[in-house]
């Protein structure tokens, strides 16, 4: 059986509530019992920020975001998965990125979204800048050792 | 060969990707990096600390050790912090 699978990078905003219809619409079941959605925002980080500014290396991005999400369903027994990136400036209280999974059960569902993110974090070609509220130009975001910490994880686990 | 670069790499190096006839003995992507380190001043700066880049051979994931064979692009960069 193929699982609906929804991956997109894109300016414009996320519409959360369509993006979850097409999702459960494109699935070929009646025994959908869990939709597990995640979305991430950009902070001001206490009115610092005036916004981000997303890069991608285009074509990486979707092929990487496409092994992380094929890795999951090999893992659980997900019935479909969407992750939705943005890029370009995005301001803060904006979402930057979405995950959308779903499942007979709970868990599969909860467990999968977070797996897409974590390594989605780590893995998947993005890289953020700060813009600062005074108009001047931040520098590039570092990478946390905590979300290389999370994929450490699920690998243990694996 | 393309090689691209991103964030602050492809600032430090000036341009976001460029073709380059890489000599013989640039066999890894380790051996591309000392190489790009040899173009200029700016790629000395940006190759200060290859341990903090990654790298990718055609679109995947790939270590510094890796052989870069016949590939047809290969993209250098920090860690990524998208999500």
């Amino acid at each position: 059986m193929t699982i609906p699978t929804r991956i997109a990078i894109q300016q414009h905003a996320i519409d959360l509530s369509a993006e979850t219809t097409a999702l459960t619409s494109a699935i070929d079941s009646t025994d959908i019992g869990a939709v597990v959605t995640f979305t991430g925002h950009c902070r001001s980080e206490d009115d610092r920020l005036a916004a981000l500014e997303l890069e991608h290396y285009a074509g990486m991005a979707e092929t990487e975001i496409g092994r992380i999400a094929a890795d999951a369903i090999a893992r659980w027994p997900v019935l479909g998965l969407s992750a939705i990136h943005r890029v370009g400036r995005i301001a803060p209280g904006e979402t930057i990125v979405a995950v959308i999974a779903v499942s007979r059960h709970r868990q599969a569902a909860f467990d999968a979204a977070q797996y897409l993110m974590d390594f989605l974090k780590t893995r998947a070609p993005f890289w953020k800048k700060e813009h600062f509220a005074d108009g001047t130009e931040g520098d590039w975001v570092d990478a946390r050792a905590s979300d290389d910490e999370a994929v450490t994880r699920w690998q243990a686990t694996g | 060969m393309k090689v691209l670069y991103f964030a602050w790499l492809r600032e430090r190096v000036g341009r976001g990707e460029e073709e380059i006839a890489l000599p013989d003995s640039v066999e890894t992507v380790a051996d591309l990096m000392q190489y790009l380190k040899t173009r200029g001043p700016e790629y000395e700066h940006a190759f200060s600390d290859v341990a903090a880049i990654r790298a990718a051979i055609d679109q995947t994931h790939a270590d510094h050790d890796a052989a870069i064979g016949e590939a047809r692009e290969i993209a250098l960069f920090p860690p990524m912090t998208g999500g």
